[in-house]
C-alpha cells in the first residue's frame, strides 16, 4: 500500500482564486516530477466564488495509481497532511457560502500536520485567532504582506513560489526544494522565483500548537433534518422580521435589530471591518440604508451599529459616510471578538474613545483594490521587501 | 475553411503530458479535431468547457468561428446550421440549460446533422444546485441522440474523437453528447495524455456533409412539413441510423487502439474485476471510482464482487450486457438519476438493465436498483459496501427491496 498525500489551501473567493490554483497546481506537477501521480481541483461547493468568501483547493497526490484513486474516491480530503491558508484573518474560521456552517482553518489537520499562513502577524496572534485542535499541530508563517488581486489580474508577488519553498522543507516525502524549482522554471520560466522558492525553504521555521492553545470557542453545530421532516414544496420557513434592543446603559427599549440566521453565518468573508466613532455619528442613515448585508442594528438611541455577525468587511460604509473618520476599515486581524462597538461605548465612552484610537491607526489596504493597469507592479517591490526581511 | 486550417498545424511526434481539467480535455479534443463553428452560452458546469476553447481561440491554437449565443436554444440552432453547410462543430450545456434547448435538441437527431455535444451533467432545477445528476443527458435517450459517460479526463478527450470519428460517419449522421460528471470531471485536474496532431489526423478524416451539404451548389431543400405519409419511413431511417453505430463504433475503437496505442477493450461497457465475481455493480460516470476501492476492500475480506461501468447508453448493448450479466448471481445497478413512477420505481439505468435480461435466453440474474450520489452527493465506499450486502442477500434468494435510496437521510 503506497503512501497519500492531501493538502489544502484554502484562499479568499475571486481575490486569491488564481493564487490557490497556481499553488494546488504547482503540488501536483512538482510530485510528478519526481513520479507521484496526483490531481488538483476546487471545492465545487464554493464556486460561483464571491469576493472575499473562504474557499478551497485540494491537491491530492499518491506513490501509486491505485492509492491515488483511494483518495480520489472522497469527494474531498477528510484530513491533511498540510492546511495552507493564504490570508491570516482565515485563521479566525472558515465558512464558504455553500452552507457548510463556519468550519475552523486547522479542522482537517492530521495529528502532528502543518498549517502554512501567508502573514505579518506575530505567531501568538495566529495561535490565538485559530481554534482549539484535540491534538498538536505545527504552525509555520510565510512572512509577507496577504496577496489579493482580482479575477483578471494577478499579482506576481512570489507567494506562489514561497508557499511551494515551505512546503518542500515541512514535507520533504512528498517533493524536494529541485522538483519544485523545476516546476517554476517549467511554468512561469523566471529564475527570480525558484530563488524565492529556495529562500523560504530556508528560512522555514514551525512552532508547535497545543491542545491548549488557541480559541476555545466551540463552532456552531447542526444537524441536517431528515427527508420526511423537511416541508414540502421546497419551501423554507423565513427567519423572523427582528425585534427592538434594549440600551446597557439607560435600559431604555427600541431601535431595530433584524433577525438573523442563527446557524449560517457569513462574518469569516470578513478580512477588515468597520469601527465607528459614535461621537461624531450625524444619524444620516447612509450606512444603514447602503450596507449589502443589512449588517447595521439600529439602537434605541438612533445610532447604527455594524454587527459583527453580520458584517462581510465590504467597506461600502465607510465609503459613504459623510463624516471623516466616523467610520474607518480597520484589518480583521487587531479583533478577538464580535462584540457591539455601541455596547462598549455606550458602557464606557473615555475607554471606547482610547480603543478607538488604537484601532484606527491600524489601517491597511485589504482589499484587491485593483484601480489601473501596472498599480500591482508598483506595489510588489515593497511586498517583496517585507519578503526579504523575513 | 477546413482544408487550410490542417496546412498550419504544428507537428508534435509525441505525447504530451498536461494536468488538465475533463472540461479542459474535451476543449484539447476540440482543437485537435480543428473543429470548425463553436457555439456557447455559460451554464455549470459546462461553462469550464466555453471558457477553455475561448482560452485555446484567444491565443491562436484554433482557429474557429466561436459564437456565444444569447441563449442554450439558439446555441444548439447555430451549431445545427452550420452543420448542414459542412462545418465540423461542438457545443454543450448542462441542466436546465439543456431542457431549454430541448426543441433543438429533438430536431437535430432526425435532420442527421453529427454535432457533438458536451453535457457537463447538473442536477435540474428546482431546487438550483450545481451537482451532479444523469437527468439532464438522459432526456434525449430516445431521440436519436448517441449518448455516452466518461469516468476520468483521459476517456473524455479520447472519447470526444470517436465521437466525432463515428457521427460524421454517412452511415451515421447522428448527434453525439459526451455525459461528464459535474464537478467530479468537469472540475477536477488529472494528468492526460495529449496525443500528437498526426495520429489524430491519421484517426479522423474531415467530414464531408456529401449529398447532404446545404449549399447553392447542391440545392436541396431541408426539413419540409411532413404528414402521416412520410413521418413513419423517416423515423424507420434514423432507426436504420442508429441500427449502424455499434458496428461503426467497434471499427472506430479498433481504428484508434492502433493508432493511439490506448485499448478499450469493450467500447460499450468496462468490466472491473468481474472474472470470478459472484454479483456484480454497474453503473456510469464517476462513482465508478469509489465504486473500484470499495471492491478492493471487499475482496480483501473474500467478497467478489465486480463492476460494469456502462459507457454507451445509446446504443445500448442489450445482448451483450445479458450476455455478461448472466454470468453473476446477482446485479446491483447504481443510478445517479430518477425515474419517478417508473417499473417498480427505480432510475433509469435500472429499468434499463431488466429490459436487457427480459429477452435474453441465458440466465437472469435478480436486479435491485439503487438511487445514489444524487446533486451531487459523494457516494461513498460504505455506501457501496450496503449496496453490494443487498445485492448478496438477493443472490441468495432472499426478498429485498428492488430499489433503495442509498446515502439518503432517513
Amino acid at each position: 500500500m503506497g503512501r497519500l498525500f492531501a493538502i489544502e489551501i484554502i484562499y479568499r473567493g475571486i481575490f486569491q482564486k488564481t493564487l490557490a490554483k497556481n499553488i494546488s497546481r504547482a503540488i501536483v506537477l512538482a510530485a510528478h516530477a519526481e513520479g507521484k501521480p496526483g490531481i488538483s481541483f476546487g471545492r465545487y461547493g464554493d464556486s460561483p466564488e464571491r469576493n472575499g468568501i473562504p474557499a478551497k483547493n485540494f491537491a491530492i497526490v499518491a506513490t501509486d495509481d491505485q492509492t491515488l484513486e483511494e483518495g480520489m474516491a472522497k469527494y474531498e480530503p477528510k484530513e491533511v497532511d498540510v492546511t495552507i491558508a493564504v490570508d491570516d484573518t482565515l485563521c479566525k474560521g472558515v465558512e464558504s457560502w455553500a452552507w457548510y456552517g463556519l468550519q475552523p482553518v486547522n479542522k482537517l489537520l492530521k495529528p502532528g500536520g502543518a498549517l502554512i499562513v501567508t502573514s505579518r502577524e506575530q505567531l501568538q496572534t495566529l495561535i490565538e485567532m485559530a481554534h482549539r485542535k484535540e491534538h498538536p499541530y505545527q504552525l509555520a508563517i510565510v512572512k509577507g504582506t496577504v496577496s489579493f488581486s482580482g479575477l483578471w489580474v494577478y499579482k506576481d508577488d512570489h507567494t506562489d513560489v514561497r508557499i511551494l519553498g515551505t512546503i518542500a522543507r515541512l514535507l520533504p516525502d512528498l517533493f524536494s526544494l529541485e522538483s519544485v524549482q523545476k516546476v517554476i522554471m517549467g511554468e512561469w520560466k523566471d529564475p527570480v522565483k525558484t530563488a524565492s522558492a529556495a529562500k523560504a525553504y530556508e528560512r522555514t521555521t514551525t512552532t508547535t500548537v497545543l491542545p491548549d492553545q488557541g480559541n476555545p470557542e466551540t463552532p456552531y453545530k447542526f444537524d441536517l433534518p431528515k427527508w420526511h421532516e423537511m416541508g414540502d414544496g421546497i419551501a423554507i420557513p423565513s427567519i423572523p422580521a427582528g425585534h427592538s434592543i434594549e440600551d446597557p446603559a439607560t435600559h431604555a427599549i427600541g431601535g431595530f435589530r433584524p433577525d438573523r440566521n442563527p446557524t449560517f453565518k457569513k462574518f469569516t468573508t470578513r478580512t477588515m471591518r468597520p469601527v465607528v466613532n459614535f461621537d461624531t455619528c450625524i444619524k444620516c442613515t447612509l450606512c444603514w440604508l447602503q450596507c449589502p448585508d443589512s449588517c447595521f442594528d439600529v439602537t434605541p438611541d438612533e445610532l447604527y451599529d455594524a454587527n459583527m455577525q453580520a458584517c462581510c468587511g465590504c467597506g461600502v460604509c465607510e465609503a459613504v459616510c459623510p463624516v471623516k473618520d466616523c467610520v474607518t476599515m480597520v484589518n480583521e486581524a487587531e479583533f478577538r471578538d464580535n462584540s457591539s462597538q455601541w455596547e462598549m461605548w455606550k458602557n464606557d465612552k473615555p475607554g471606547y474613545e482610547k480603543w478607538l484610537k488604537e484601532k484606527i491607526a491600524v489601517h491597511p489596504e485589504r482589499s484587491h483594490g485593483f484601480r489601473y493597469r501596472g498599480q500591482y507592479e508598483e506595489q510588489i517591490p515593497e511586498m517583496l521587501e517585507v519578503a526579504r526581511e523575513g | 475553411m477546413a482544408t487550410m486550417a490542417t496546412e498550419v498545424q504544428e507537428k508534435h511526434q509525441t505525447d504530451e503530458t498536461a494536468l488538465i481539467t475533463g472540461s479542459e480535455a474535451i476543449a484539447v479534443a476540440c482543437k485537435l479535431a480543428d473543429v470548425d463553428v463553436i457555439t456557447a452560452y455559460p451554464i455549470r458546469p459546462y461553462d469550464t468547457v466555453m471558457q477553455y476553447v475561448a482560452k485555446l481561440v484567444a491565443n491562436g491554437e484554433l482557429d474557429c468561428e466561436y459564437i456565444v449565443a444569447e441563449g442554450e436554444h439558439s446555441q444548439f440552432e447555430i451549431v445545427k446550421h452550420a452543420s448542414a453547410c459542412g462545418a465540423r462543430v461542438f457545443c454543450g450545456s448542462s441542466g436546465v440549460g439543456w431542457m431549454y434547448a430541448m426543441e433543438a435538441l429533438t430536431v437535430t437527431p432526425a435532420l442527421r446533422i453529427p454535432m457533438v455535444a458536451m453535457v457537463g451533467n447538473r442536477a435540474l432545477d428546482d431546487p438550483g444546485a450545481f451537482g451532479v445528476e444523469h437527468n439532464d443527458a438522459l432526456t434525449v435517450r430516445d431521440l436519436g441522440w448517441t449518448l455516452v459517460w466518461v469516468d476520468s479526463a483521459q476517456e473524455a478527450l479520447d472519447t470526444a474523437l470517436i465521437a466525432y470519428r463515428v457521427s460524421e460517419d454517412r452511415r451515421v449522421f447522428l448527434p453525439c453528447a459526451i455525459s461528464c460528471d459535474g464537478a467530479f470531471l468537469t472540475h477536477s485536474q488529472a494528468l492526460v495524455k495529449i496525443p500528437s496532431q498526426e495520429k489524430v489526423d491519421e484517426f479522423l478524416p474531415r467530414y464531408n456533409r456529401a449529398d447532404l451539404l446545404l449549399h447553392p451548389d447542391n440545392p436541396i431543400t431541408v426539413a419540409p412539413q411532413g404528414n402521416e405519409d412520410w413521418v413513419m419511413e423517416i423515423r424507420r431511417q434514423n432507426f436504420a441510423a442508429m441500427e449502424r453505430v455499434p458496428g461503426i463504433l467497434r471499427e472506430a475503437y479498433a481504428d484508434f487502439e492502433r493508432i493511439f496505442g490506448r485499448p478499450y477493450p469493450n467500447p460499450f461497457f468496462e468490466e472491473y474485476q468481474t472474472e470470478d465475481a459472484d454479483i456484480v455493480l454497474m453503473g456510469m460516470g464517476t462513482l465508478s471510482t469509489p465504486v473500484k476501492v470499495a471492491i478492493r476492500e471487499m475482496r480483501q475480506k473474500g467478497k467478489k464482487v465486480g463492476f460494469v461501468r456502462m459507457r454507451w447508453f445509446r446504443p445500448f448493448a442489450a445482448e451483450e450486457l445479458a450476455k455478461t450479466l448472466s454470468r453473476f448471481a446477482a446485479v446491483g445497478v447504481i443510478d445517479r438519476d430518477y425515474s419517478f413512477g417508473s417499473p417498480y420505481l427505480g432510475g433509469v439505468l435500472t429499468g434499463e438493465v431488466r429490459n436487457a435480461l427480459y429477452p435474453s435466453p441465458g440466465r437472469k440474474p435478480p436486479v435491485l436498483g439503487f438511487i445514489c450520489g444524487l446533486g451531487g452527493r459523494e457516494v461513498t465506499v460504505p455506501d457501496v459496501q450496503r449496496m453490494s450486502e443487498s445485492v448478496y442477500q438477493a443472490a441468495k434468494g432472499k426478498s429485498v427491496p428492488l430499489t433503495q435510496w442509498i446515502g439518503l437521510r432517513e
